[in-house]
């Protein structure tokens, strides 16, 4: 019954994150940028402003030069939630991937950095006055969103451990329409509807930075406004 | 709207985060422009009785238009790194001159009107209805960014707030809420030519008068030609230049360096006018029919080269948006960068030795560089990136002997704006403007206490006149102000062929 459900939650909860993220990533994509914006200096070869996003998405180059302590938390949460996700892809595919498996022991410090990332991030909210200002009450919800996955995810690790057999059949299941049943534990079950949530609410969150870095124009334009003639569609006359 | 004298902020040694001051600058306002300054525009004079819908409306149509716009208002986390970069913030401390709080002035209008969340759950997320306080909010604040962009080299994702305010001051326009500065200067381009509203004639006089001068000073028959058919080069310059201080230095400047080159030039009185207000009320339409006068003068008369004299958002306009808006290019000379701008032209000819200075013309000054928002983060120079810093100071240090940057962190691609760009250099709010260039003084400060600087060259025709009126409160004369172009002709060989 409760597999039944969360087999449903999940299903939906893919399809909105998927098809949302699409929906965005379209929209995004054939809205014209009509004319040359890139924040100068700026590279002047497509390649060069390719590699440009490429140094923001990696490294969060802007964000180091403008505030090394939002850096210095934002930059190893984000790094650790990869790992974290990489790690994690071992529930999903069996066998389980060469370099996956090579990921497992580094996926718990990556759990303990992305906590410790989140609670600066979320300290900062109270703690400098400029922050308290512009801060809304989905800042905060997102914020402790994450780290009720974090913790919950944690707390399976160290605290009250899981049948993660049963739950990767339950996950490998879910793929091919045939889910097997899911441990009740409640570490696992707040951990999954935490991560159910995150997946509805991202395209409708700010966590759409993510797609829409790769759009912005002052980042991926390169500067040859000289050299090639920019004309969008809809100011051709 | 302060009747007591506007003072200056102290001057600090190091730049300090201001404490929050809300509501600091919710008395300032620029004038509205009047019912047939917004017409001649295309533009409803007064605000219409449907704005609320008719503002949603247009904010649809450009979230369709511009993806800059789109993208902005979905990426930011409210990380807040950006919130102690603004200099209108740093001199005011009015929390909503944050960058990102600007943005979100309209960023929650969108939300409420235009997104899932906004429309189920405004108080979550920080959306609110359009209403007459929003609107009141969106003119006193959008008119408090000079659309600068230095919030953008700092944004994680590059959020541009001078996107945001070109968007806003196009919503505001479409409803009849006109600035008067700006859509007063544009009206004149349009009946007169230049943003001074300096007609033909006048401008004949004052250029003779200016040839006159140069003749009396170095003996000297320099031109400036006005409509001369056939010469090799366009000169399209700020109407500043033609009899503001210290900007008229500078045309003298240019018209030196023609005459020691020998190249033939001349300006136009039909393109008199580098300026492009388009630019600051975010107008696709005004940008391009502005800058078509130049594409029909440079036809008319025939010229091979168009070169754009000292204007900072004039060179980003032509620099980055004449190709799309007015181009192409194919009936210019393919040897020469289309446009070119003055100092690449000058900083070429100098490293070919075609130009000869003498820097101890220039011994009494100990100069520094204020490198202007729209050059430095919304144009190039020179074909290389950072060009546009490089250039002209190289064109200074071959035209004096003293020289020394301001902090880095001011300087290049993190340049403070004057303070008066953008569409403010009206003086009812000067108060705003004295505050925003409080970052800027601070830096000059502490090269004129630790190097003597007493000239602070630049290159943009609304900063000389910014500084000039500014850096009297803060105790700098505001001879202090010049152009390059000025250090260039008082340092120039005349005389000397190629």
């Amino acid at each position: 019954m409760l597999s039944a459900l969360y087999a449903c939650l999940f299903y939906a909860a893919t399809a909105v994150l998927v098809a949302g993220v699409a929906w965005r990533i379209v929209e995004y994509a054939r809205t014209p940028a009509p004319l040359k914006i890139p924040t100068t200096p700026a590279p002047m070869t497509r390649a060069g402003a390719a590699a440009r996003v490429a140094r923001e998405v990696v490294l969060f180059e802007s964000l180091f030069r403008s505030n090394k302590w939002i850096w210095l938390f934002g930059w190893p949460f984000h790094a650790a939630l990869a790992l974290v996700l990489v790690r994690h892809l071992r529930y999903f595919t069996e066998p389980v991937w060469g370099w996956v498996a090579f990921a497992q022991p580094f996926g718990v410090y990556a759990g303990f950095a992305l906590l410790a990332g989140l609670a600066g991030l979320w300290a900062r909210r109270f703690v400098l006055e400029r922050m308290r200002y512009i801060s809304t009450w989905s800042d905060h919800l997102m914020l402790a969103l994450l780290v009720g996955i974090g913790l919950s995810g944690l707390a399976m690790k160290y605290l009250a451990h899981t049948d993660i057999v049963a739950l990767k059949a339950f996950m490998l299941g879910l793929m091919v329409f045939d889910w097997q049943p899911l441990p009740a534990d409640p570490a696992l079950l707040v951990h999954l509807t935490l991560v159910l949530a995150l997946m509805a609410v991202f395209p409708a969150s700010k966590l759409l930075h993510a797609p829409g870095v790769f759009f912005s124009p002052s980042r991926n334009q390169a500067d040859d406004s000289r050299e090639r003639r920019h004309l969008a569609a809809w100011a051709r006359d | 709207m302060a009747e007591a004298r506007v003072l200056a902020p102290p001057l600090k040694e190091y730049p300090v985060i201001p404490i929050l001051a809300r509501d600091a600058m919710a008395g300032s306002k620029p004038y509205a422009a009047s019912d047939k300054m917004n017409e001649a525009l295309g533009f409803p004079g007064k605000l219409v009785e449907d704005w609320q819908a008719r503002a949603i409306s247009k904010m649809g149509e450009l979230l369709g238009k511009y993806r800059s716009l789109r993208v902005f208002l979905d990426a930011c986390v409210h990380c807040g790194a950006c919130t102690d970069k603004c200099h209108y913030f740093l001199g005011t401390g009015d929390p909503k001159n944050m960058p990102v709080a600007r943005q979100e002035l309209l960023r929650k209008v969108y939300r409420r009107y235009f997104t899932l969340g906004g429309k189920l759950f405004p108080k979550l997320v920080g959306a609110e209805d359009l209403t007459e306080a929003v609107l009141e909010d969106w003119y006193k604040y959008f008119n408090q960014c000079s659309e600068c962009r230095r919030c953008s080299v700092y944004c994680p994702y590059g959020i541009d707030t001078a996107e945001i305010t070109m968007a806003a001051k196009e919503i505001m326009n479409s409803i009849g809420m006109g600035q008067k500065y700006t859509n007063e200067i544009i009206g004149k381009v349009h009946k007169i030519g230049n943003n001074l509203g300096l007609p033909p004639r006048a401008l004949a006089d004052t250029l003779e008068t200016l040839e006159e001068e140069i003749k009396e000073q170095t003996g000297v028959d320099v031109r400036m030609p006005l409509d001369q058919k056939g010469a090799e080069v366009l000169l399209v310059t700020p109407s500043a230049d033609f009899f503001a201080e210290p900007h008229v230095y500078s045309l003298i400047g240019y018209a030196k360096v023609f005459h020691a080159a020998g190249i033939s030039w001349t300006l136009s009185s039909h393109a008199s006018e580098a300026g492009n207000f388009g630019l600051f009320i975010g107008s696709y339409g005004q940008m391009k029919s502005i800058s078509m006068r130049v594409r029909e003068a440079a036809l008319e008369l025939g010229a091979r080269r168009l070169v754009v004299g000292e204007c900072g958002h004039a060179w980003r306009v032509a620099y980055s948006f004449w190709n799309t808006l007015i181009g192409p290019f194919d009936f210019l000379d393919p040897g020469y960068p289309a446009p070119q701008h003055i100092c690449e032209m000058t900083h070429d000819l100098i490293r070919r030795g075609a130009i000869r200075l003498d820097r101890e013309k220039n011994d009494h000054r100990v100069v520094t560089f204020h490198d202007s928002c729209n050059v430095a983060r919304g144009a190039g120079m020179g074909g290389v990136p950072r060009g546009q810093f490089v250039i002209p100071r190289d064109i200074i240090r071959a035209s004096c002997n003293h020289f020394h940057d301001m902090a880095p962190e001011t300087i290049h691609e993190s340049t403070f704006c004057c303070g008066g760009g953008g569409g403010l250099l009206s003086d009812e709010i000067i108060e705003l403007r004295v505050k925003g260039a409080l970052p800027r003084m601070e830096a000059l400060k502490q090269v004129v206490d630790e190097h003597g600087v007493n000239f602070m060259a630049t290159i943009c025709a609304i900063c000389k006149a910014q500084f000039t009126k500014v850096m009297p409160y803060y105790q700098f004369d505001m001879s202090m102000v010049g152009g390059v172009h000025q250090l260039v002709g008082d340092a120039i060989r005349l005389g000397e062929q190629h």
